[in-house]
């Protein structure tokens, strides 16, 4: 974590950790619902007991001085800036597209956002504030969120978001058909909306809190992953529980292990409940100590945040200043 | 011989209403004023002043949305309180200021006045400190006080109850909130008073307080943007300087230890603002 922008990139291999994977038939190709079950019923179980321990091991470890900065700034490229409220506007909007291309005005050091996220009608918006700044504009569509409506109107949702210039797709799954075994059902939709999406990064949302058990998060990762997921990312932010230390350790786990069976190299992204500075910089150290520095990029890892982006400002000028910081230094938006 | 394990007590600190270890682990010995082993007190950290500073951030909104009345039975529940257990804060009194046993007994007693004293001024600072002021148009222009914010506190060294309780009381009776650095060497008559307002319905995080080692924690809590004021009573001069300095990089009001005996109602005046409103005559 130390040389986080310098190190080489490196991944943890099960040689490294001295396990063997089982080896599949290439788990890319997925012909029949019935290979797709019998695939993710192979899976093995999680040691919930062991997965919790491990994550409330590494929640210790204590990041300082110039690592800490660092880690700050890779936290910073690595928000997705977030505003999902029924209350919306376009002028808060703008507002935050500003912040998320500078976000801190006083100081060009300060790496900007990775995206902002907002629902599908207001990604035009988005687009064109932003202009032609890095900062990428995701959309969460599939009737988010819920995910509660026909296949039809989810993928005209995607496929509007797109027009209207959005650069990543969020989607949700189906819980109702995943936790009643539907699990074939799950795997075409997530099939269809990345047929929409076309070269257009695809996050696919799991939405852990609701799928109760360490198991079933591990089952959804892969199941999303064969989909053909760019991205998984644990919650939408809108139900009681929200992300984990754990449930993200297990998604990255299967994120490690998806890449070490098929070569392709997934994205995680953790969202809601993630406000702090600490929080985010121990979510950074599971993924440093699960699948190794490659992981830490932005095109990698995510956090989808509002309030955490202050926060990690916040630290970051307490470093530079020596005191403590007002909140209020930054903008709410 | 007793046949009966010695209970003994774990002094720590209070931090939005809970009573957690410092969050370093340390600890360090409280001695009587004759140097015996009196007590193994939490020995607050940086970090311990930071999470007091949010939680008093927190709290100081609600606490003066409250109203004044309802601010001043908080206080004097804290009275209640203390006069339940006058006998323990006497003992401790007696043993941390090496005084007597009556002399103890009459500081307590002072002390416990001085909050029921604190209690009365919440719906009376506003008639003393504020004023309906004369203006050349049909308007009302009113002056009221209203608190500073959070209150950084650097309690008295020496009187561990009665200057704490000035020190304490007077800018939480105004509406603003607290983070209290105790007495380094006599801090355990103040954890009592702080063990008491945890059941006087403060909101949680009005009043936090800290033990540990004042030139330790001091500069952070003075260097502390989101602190906006600042009582220096229990420090010396020289180090009194480095923390005003410190204080001023966020413009915070200080209070300097010349004046910590001085009357009390300089005390009641430090940390408030004067907000002028104006408003229309009639309809």
């Amino acid at each position: 974590m130390g040389q986080v922008s310098t190190s080489p990139l490196r991944l943890v291999t099960s040689e490294d950790r001295g396990v063997q994977l089982p080896k599949t038939k290439s788990p890319l190709v997925i012909e029949s619902e019935a290979q797709l079950r019998a695939f993710l019923s192979g899976l093995s179980g999680v040691d919930a007991v062991g997965a919790e321990a491990r994550a409330a091991k590494l929640a210790t470890r204590s990041l300082k001085k110039s690592t800490k900065l660092a880690a700050l700034d890779l936290a910073i490229s690595m928000v997705d800036l977030t505003t999902l409220e029924g209350a919306d506007t376009p002028g808060r909007v703008r507002s935050l597209c500003a912040k998320a291309a500078r976000p801190d005005a006083r100081d060009l050091d300060v790496p900007h956002a990775a995206a902002v996220c907002v629902y599908p009608d207001l990604v035009g918006v988005a687009r064109e504030a932003l202009g032609a700044s890095p900062v990428k504009v995701a959309a969460v569509a599939t009737a988010f969120p819920s995910g509660r409506a026909s296949m039809n109107v989810k993928l005209l949702d995607v496929r509007e978001a797109i027009e209207a210039g959005a650069d990543e797709i969020d989607m949700v799954i189906d819980r109702g058909a995943f936790l009643s075994g539907r699990v074939g059902q799950v795997f075409d939709e997530i099939v269809a909306v990345k047929e929409v999406c076309g070269l257009v990064h695809l996050k696919v949302i799991l939405e852990t809190g609701e799928l109760v058990t360490y198991d079933n998060a591990r089952k959804a990762s892969w199941l999303a992953m064969l989909g053909g997921a760019d991205f998984i990312k644990t919650s939408t932010g809108k139900v009681a529980t929200s992300a984990t230390l754990p449930h993200a350790l297990v998604m990255v786990e299967a994120v490690r292990d998806f890449a070490e069976t098929t070569g392709r190299l997934v994205g995680v992204k953790v969202a809601g409940g993630i406000r702090t500075s600490k929080d985010a910089l121990r979510y950074l150290v599971v993924v440093n100590e699960t699948v190794g520095s490659a992981w830490l990029t932005p095109d990698l890892f995510r956090f989808g945040a509002s309030s955490l982006l202050n926060d990690l400002l916040m630290q970051r000028l307490k470093q530079s200043r020596g005191t403590y910081v007002r909140a209020d230094e930054f903008s709410a938006d | 011989m007793s046949d009966r394990l010695d209970v003994r007590k774990t002094y720590k600190l209070l931090i939005g209403g809970a009573f957690p270890r410092s969050e370093s682990g340390r600890s360090y010995e409280v001695t009587s004023a004759d140097g015996a082993f009196l007590a193994n007190a939490a020995q607050g950290s940086r970090k311990d002043v930071r999470d007091a500073v949010v939680a008093a951030r927190g709290a100081q909104s609600a606490w003066w949305a409250q109203s004044a009345y309802n601010r001043g039975q908080v206080i004097y529940r804290l009275a209640e309180m203390a006069e339940s257990r006058r006998d323990e804060l006497r003992e401790h009194v007696a043993l941390a200021e090496g005084v007597k046993a009556k002399d103890a007994k009459a500081t307590v007693a002072r002390s416990i006045d001085r909050i029921v004293w604190y209690a009365g001024w919440t719906d009376k600072i506003a008639q003393i400190l504020g004023s309906s002021n004369p203006v050349a148009g049909p308007y009302f222009n009113f002056s009221v006080p209203v608190p500073s914010g959070v209150v950084g506190v650097i309690a008295d060294q020496d009187s561990s109850l009665e200057a704490f309780v000035d020190s304490v009381l007077a800018p939480i009776a105004v509406g603003n909130s607290v983070v209290v650095l105790a007495s380094e060497r006599r801090p355990t008559p103040s954890i009592l008073v702080s063990e008491m307002t945890a059941t006087a319905d403060f909101p949680r995080g009005v009043v936090n307080v800290l033990t540990g080692f004042t030139g330790e924690l001091a500069p952070t809590l003075a260097g502390h943007e989101d602190v906006d004021g600042l009582d220096l009573a229990g420090v010396d001069d020289a180090f009194g300087d480095d923390l005003a300095a410190l204080a001023a990089g966020s413009i915070k009001r200080v209070l300097r230890p010349d004046h910590a005996r001085e009357t009390s109602l300089l005390r009641l005046r430090a940390f408030v603002e004067t907000s002028t409103v104006w408003h229309t005559i009639g309809q």
